[in-house]
C-alpha cells in the first residue's frame, strides 16, 4: 500500500512547472510582479498502544500560496488543488483582492540582484526505506520496552513513528525558481506512570532527524522516556521564593525562542519587541555568542534560500553579548530602511555557543536551585519582556537532584533573565531549529505555595 | 427552508459527478474487510482574510481547501488516509490505504443510508458574499481612523476581518448520511500605546457563525476597538504582579478558559478510555464544590463553538459535565464511545478532512450562581481579580494547568485597586474547583474568538462563566505578596 501513496506524489520538477504556470497566469492578468510558494509532502505515521498498532495515518499535503503585485498593491490566494481551473480561479482571486488593498511602499519582490540564483544544494533529504508494517513493529517494540522498564509505568499514551518527505518550491516573476527536498523522521514515546499514592505523571522522549540512520536507537528512546516519567512521580510544590534556575537544554530552546521572536523584523517594525532600538546594546553577558547556521547539512532548520528567494547566510545576532543584527526579510527590511538578512520566514539553526560543562557539572555550579524540564502556557510578552510561565522540574541541593516539583511558575523580565545568564552547558539539543545546551540563570522568581 | 443536502451535494459531489451509488460502493468495499466501522468525510472550505496595518489595507488573502478523508476502524485500530481531490480514483486510493489496518477478508453489509437530522443553529449563508470588498475594507479603514483619533499615544493599530464558508458531508457504514453548511466570521483589533518610553498593547474582537453584518450592526467593531484601547491604557499603569498562592476572583466571560483547561480537556473521552486523565475513574464523584455546574453545549445558536452536527454527523448536545460538583459525563466521539460501550455525545470533531476526529469541546461554561459579583470582590481581603486572559494549557494526566491573565487587578480590603502586569495562574484541575467558594449571578459567554489546539489540530470553541471566587490559586508574579 505504500506504493499506492507514493505514486501520486509530485516531484520538485513538477512543482516548479506548476509554479511557472501560475506566474504565467498572473502575468496574463496584468500583474507587475508575482511570486509562488509551494509546499508538498507525503508520508505516514503509525501509533502503537498496548502491544499493538492503534492508528495508521497516511499524509499527503500540498499548499500553494500565490501573491500578485499591481504596482505597490498586493493580493494573495492559497489553494491545495493543482487542477488548471483551480489555479486559474486562485490567481483571479488574488488579482481581484489586489484591487482593494492599499498602496504599500514596502511591498513587492526582493530586488533581482538579491535573489539566490546560485543556491547551494544541502544534504537534507534521506528517505526512510521503511514499510508501514516495519514502522508499526518499531513502535510496538518501543512501547513494550518502555512499559516493561518499570512496574510503575501504567501504559503508553502513545508511541508514534512518523516519516515524511517534503518538497518546497519558491518562484517569482524575476525568473527565480528554487526547489529543495527534505525529510523528517521521528520516533516519540509518551508514557504515563502511577505510584502507590495514585500520583499520576506523564513524560516523554523522542528522536527526530532528517536521516533515519541518525535516529536514536529505539531502546534508548524507550529507556529515556521511562526514566523521565518515573522520575516525575511524587512531584511537590515549592515555596514562593527567588532562586537560581537551570533551563534544561530542551526548555532553554524555548528561552532562546523568545529572543528570535524579539529580533524578528515583524516585531521590530511593529514596535512590539523589547529589543526595538537595541542594536549595538548589551543584551547578554560577554560570553554569549548567538549565530545561525543556515547551510548545515542534516540541520532541521537548514534552507539555502529564504521565503523571499534571498540567499541565507550565517548571521551573527549576538557577539560578546551585544545585539549585532535583527532577523529581517525583504518586507520588514524595507519597513525599517535596512537590508534583508535572508531571514524571510525566520531564523535557521540558531546556535548559542556551548560552554564546557555537561548538565551534571552545571547542577554542581548552581548548587541549590531549580532545574526546569517543563514549561507550560503562553505567558510571554515579547513587547515588554514580561515573562511568567507554569513550570515543572526538579529541586536541586548541593548539585544533586532532590525531588520532582510541579504546579509552580517562574517569572521575571526577559531583559533581566538574559542579562543574568551565568553559563551555557555543552549538552546541546539538536532536535530543532534552535541549538542550545542547558542554561543557568542567576536568579528567577518562583511562585508556589 | 433551504435543503442543506442539496447545497452540500452541489458543492462537494457534483463537480466530479459523484453519485451516492459510487460512494456506497467505496464504503461497501471499505467495510467488507473485518472493518467495524468506516466513514467518508467530504469538506470544502472557502476562506478570506483582510488585514490593516499602518493604515494600509494589506494581507488580503483568499483560500480554497477541498478534500475527502477516509477512515476505517477495526477493534481499537484506525486506518486513515485522505485526498485533496474529490474524484473517484483518489477516494478509492485513500480507501484502500485506510482499510489496510485490517488485513483479513470478510464481508459486512453496510446499512442503508438515512439522512440524519441536525440542528438549525445558524443559516447556511456564505459570509464572504455578505459584504462587498469595498464595504469590508471600508470597515477596517473606519475602525483604524476611529481608534487613532481617540488617543494620541497610539503608535500602532492592527485591524483584521476574516470569514469562512465550509460545506461538509459525512457518509458512514452505520447508515448515517449527514451534511452541514458552516459560516464563521471573526473581527479583531489590537493597538499599541506608548507613554514615557513604555509600550503596552491591548486587543479585542469577536465572531461567530453568521454574516459580517454582525460587526456593523450596533457598531460592534468600534466597541471592540474601544475595548482594545482600554486594555492597552490599563496596562500602561500596571504594576508588577504578586507571586504566590492567594484568593483569586475571575471575571465573567472569557476567564472561562479556566474551565476549558482545568476541567474540559480532562473530561474528553479519549484520555479517560485510556485511563490517563486526572479525572479517570471519578464518574459520580465530587470533583468541584456544589456551587459548580459545568456544561459543554454545542447547541447555542450562532456561537463560534456551536455545530448543527459534529464532524461524525451526530447532532451536538448540551452535555452536563459536572452537576452541583459531581462528575456526570465525559465528552465522546463515536470511536471512544464504541470502545467504552457508551454513546457519542456529539463531540467528535476534526480540524479538516486531513485529520482524524477526536473528542473535543464546543462551548464550555459554568452556569450562573446566586452571588452578587460586588459581594464576591468584597469578600476578599488580599487577592487578585483577573478579567482577561490569553491562552492556557493543561497536562491532563497530572491535572496541572496554567492560564495567563492579560488584565488583572489587586484586591485589597475588599476593593479593586491597582492593575497588575500579566501573570500566569497555575493550579491542579481536580483540585481547583473544590475551592470555588462563590459563584456570581452574571454568567457571560466569550465574544467568539476561541481556538482550541489538541494533538496539532485546531478547532473553534467557546467558553464562559459567571464571576467566581477560587479560595486559593498560585499567581505567577514577580513580587512577594505580603
Amino acid at each position: 500500500m505504500t506504493q499506492l501513496i507514493q505514486k501520486s506524489a509530485l516531484t520538485t520538477d513538477e512543482l516548479q512547472e506548476i509554479a511557472k504556470t501560475i506566474l504565467q497566469e498572473a502575468a496574463k492578468r496584468g500583474a507587475d510582479q508575482a511570486e509562488v510558494s509551494i509546499a508538498a509532502n507525503k508520508g505516514f505515521s503509525v501509533s502503537a498502544r498496548e502491544g499493538d498498532v492503534e492508528t495508521i495515518e497516511y499524509h499527503q499535503d500540498k499548499s500553494i500560496d500565490v501573491a500578485v503585485y499591481f504596482g505597490k498593491r498586493c493580493g494573495a490566494a492559497s489553494l491545495s488543488d493543482v487542477r488548471t481551473d483551480a489555479i486559474t480561479a486562485a490567481v483571479e482571486a488574488a488579482c481581484h483582492i489586489a484591487k482593494f488593498t492599499g498602496e504599500d511602499p514596502a511591498s513587492g519582490l526582493a530586488d533581482k540582484d538579491l535573489l539566490a540564483f546560485n543556491y547551494p544544494e544541502l544534504k537534507l533529504a534521506f528517505p526512510w526505506d521503511i514499510s508501514v508494517e516495519e514502522a508499526s513493529k518499531l513502535a510496538c517494540e518501543c512501547e513494550q520496552e518502555a512499559v516493561a522498564y518499570d512496574k510503575r509505568i501504567m501504559s503508553a499514551e502513545s508511541v508514534d513513528v512518523t516519516t515524511m518527505h517534503a518538497h518546497d518550491v519558491y518562484a517569482n516573476s524575476f525568473g527565480f525558481s528554487g526547489a529543495y527536498s527534505y525529510t523528517r523522521h521521528e520516533l516519540s514515546c509518551v508514557l504515563v506512570a502511577k505510584d502507590k499514592n495514585d500520583d499520576m505523571q506523564r513524560d516523554y522522549s523522542y528522536t527526530v532527524s532528517v536521516d533515519p540512520s541518525q535516529l536514536t536507537p529505539t531502546s534508548l528512546v524507550a529507556k529515556q522516556a521511562a526514566e523521565r516519567t518515573v522520575k516525575r512521580l511524587g512531584a511537590r510544590r515549592l515555596p514562593t521564593m527567588k532562586s537560581p534556575v537551570i533551563f534544561a537544554a530542551e526548555e532553554a530552546r524555548g528561552l532562546l525562542g523568545h529572543f528570535t521572536g524579539a529580533i524578528a523584523g515583524g516585531s521590530i517594525y511593529r514596535k512590539s519587541s523589547f529589543l526595538v532600538d537595541q542594536l549595538g546594546k548589551k543584551i547578554f553577558p560577554d560570553f554569549v555568542q548567538i549565530a545561525e547556521q543556515p547551510h548545515l547539512d542534516f540541520g532541521l532548520g537548514s534552507v539555502a534560500f529564504d521565503d523571499d528567494g534571498v540567499l541565507t547566510r550565517p548571521n551573527v545576532f549576538i557577539e560578546d553579548g551585544i545585539l549585532r543584527s535583527y532577523a529581517l526579510g525583504i518586507y520588514s527590511s524595507r519597513k525599517l530602511g535596512m537590508q534583508t538578512t535572508g531571514n524571510g520566514g525566520g531564523i535557521h539553526n540558531l546556535t548559542i555557543k556551548p560552554g564546557q560543562k555537561d548538565l551534571a557539572a552545571l547542577l554542581k555550579t548552581m548548587g541549590t536551585g531549580l532545574l526546569v524540564t517543563e514549561l507550560m502556557g503562553q505567558g510571554v510578552n515579547i513587547m515588554t519582556g514580561d515573562y511568567s510561565r507554569g513550570a515543572g522540574g526538579y529541586w536541586v541541593e548541593n548539585g544533586e537532584i532532590q525531588y520532582p516539583v510541579h504546579e509552580i511558575t517562574i517569572a521575571g523580565k526577559l531583559q533581566d533573565i538574559y542579562a543574568r545568564m551565568v553559563e551555557v552547558g555543552n549538552d546541546v539539543d539538536v532536535r530543532g531549529n534552535i541549538r542550545t545546551g542547558s542554561i543557568l540563570i542567576e536568579e528567577i522568581m518562583i511562585a508556589g505555595e | 427552508m433551504t435543503d442543506i443536502f442539496e447545497i452540500v451535494r452541489h458543492d462537494l459531489l457534483e463537480p466530479a459527478g459523484l453519485t451516492d451509488h459510487q460512494l456506497g460502493e467505496v464504503l461497501h468495499t471499505l467495510a467488507g474487510n473485518h472493518i467495524d466501522y468506516a466513514d467518508l468525510y467530504f469538506q470544502s472550505t472557502y476562506s478570506e482574510s483582510w488585514g490593516m496595518e499602518d493604515s494600509i489595507i494589506k494581507g488580503g488573502t483568499f483560500a480554497i481547501d477541498r478534500g475527502v478523508g477516509v477512515r476505517a476502524m477495526s477493534g481499537e485500530k484506525t486506518g486513515f488516509a485522505y485526498a485533496d481531490d474529490i474524484i473517484l480514483p483518489s477516494i478509492d486510493q485513500a480507501a484502500q490505504a485506510a482499510r489496510s489496518i485490517a488485513r483479513v477478508g470478510g464481508e459486512q453489509p453496510i446499512k442503508a443510508w438515512q439522512k440524519s437530522k441536525s440542528h438549525e443553529l445558524y443559516l447556511p449563508v456564505n459570509p464572504l458574499h455578505s459584504l462587498s470588498e469595498t464595504a469590508k475594507t471600508r470597515l477596517l479603514h473606519e475602525v483604524d481612523a476611529y481608534l487613532r483619533a481617540k488617543d494620541p499615544n497610539i503608535i500602532q493599530v492592527n485591524v483584521s476581518l476574516s470569514g469562512e464558508y465550509e460545506t461538509i458531508m459525512v457518509m458512514s457504514s452505520d447508515g448515517h448520511l449527514a451534511a452541514d453548511v458552516r459560516p464563521l466570521v471573526r473581527f479583531g483589533v489590537s493597538c499599541i500605546v506608548e507613554l514615557n518610553g513604555r509600550r503596552e498593547s491591548g486587543h479585542s474582537g469577536g465572531g461567530g457563525r453568521f454574516n459580517y453584518e454582525h460587526f456593523i450592526t450596533q457598531n460592534l467593531a468600534f466597541k471592540y476597538a474601544d475595548e482594545a484601547l482600554r486594555q492597552a491604557q490599563v496596562n500602561l499603569t500596571a504594576v508588577d504582579a504578586p507571586a504566590g498562592a492567594m484568593p483569586v476572583v475571575l471575571g465573567p466571560g472569557w476567564p472561562g478558559v479556566l474551565l476549558h483547561e482545568a476541567v474540559g480537556h480532562g473530561l474528553e473521552g479519549d484520555f479517560n478510555r485510556k485511563g490517563i486523565s486526572a479525572y479517570s475513574g471519578r464518574m459520580g464523584q465530587r470533583v468541584a464544590s456544589e456551587l459548580c455546574t459545568i456544561v459543554d453545549n454545542g447547541t447555542l445558536p450562532g456561537r463560534r463553538g456551536s455545530l448543527n452536527m459534529d464532524d461524525e454527523g451526530i447532532p451536538t448536545q448540551n452535555n452536563v459535565l459536572i452537576e452541583n460538583g459531581i462528575l456526570t459525563n465525559y465528552m465522546l466521539d463515536k470511536r471512544n464511545a464504541r470502545l467504552m460501550n457508551m454513546k457519542s455525545t456529539g463531540n467528535g470533531r476534526r480540524e479538516s478532512y486531513a485529520s482524524l476526529p477526536m473528542p473535543r469541546m464546543t462551548n464550555t461554561y459554568m452556569l450562573a450562581g446566586e452571588s452578587d459579583p460586588a459581594d464576591i470582590i468584597r469578600s476578599v481581603k488580599r487577592g487578585l481579580y483577573a478579567v482577561n486572559f490569553g491562552g492556557g494549557q493543561v497536562d491532563i494526566t497530572s491535572g496541572k494547568f496554567v492560564f495567563s491573565a492579560s488584565e488583572a487587578y489587586l484586591i485589597e480590603d475588599g476593593k479593586i485597586t491597582a492593575p497588575v502586569k500579566g501573570a500566569t495562574l497555575v493550579g491542579n484541575g481536580p483540585d481547583v474547583l473544590t475551592r470555588v467558594s462563590m459563584v456570581g449571578n452574571d454568567l457571560a459567554l466569550d465574544e467568539g474568538v476561541g481556538i482550541c489546539g489538541k494533538d496539532g489540530q485546531s478547532v473553534p470553541v467557546g467558553v464562559g462563566q459567571p464571576t467566581l471566587k477560587v479560595d486559593e490559586l498560585t499567581v505567577g508574579g514577580t513580587r512577594i505578596h505580603e
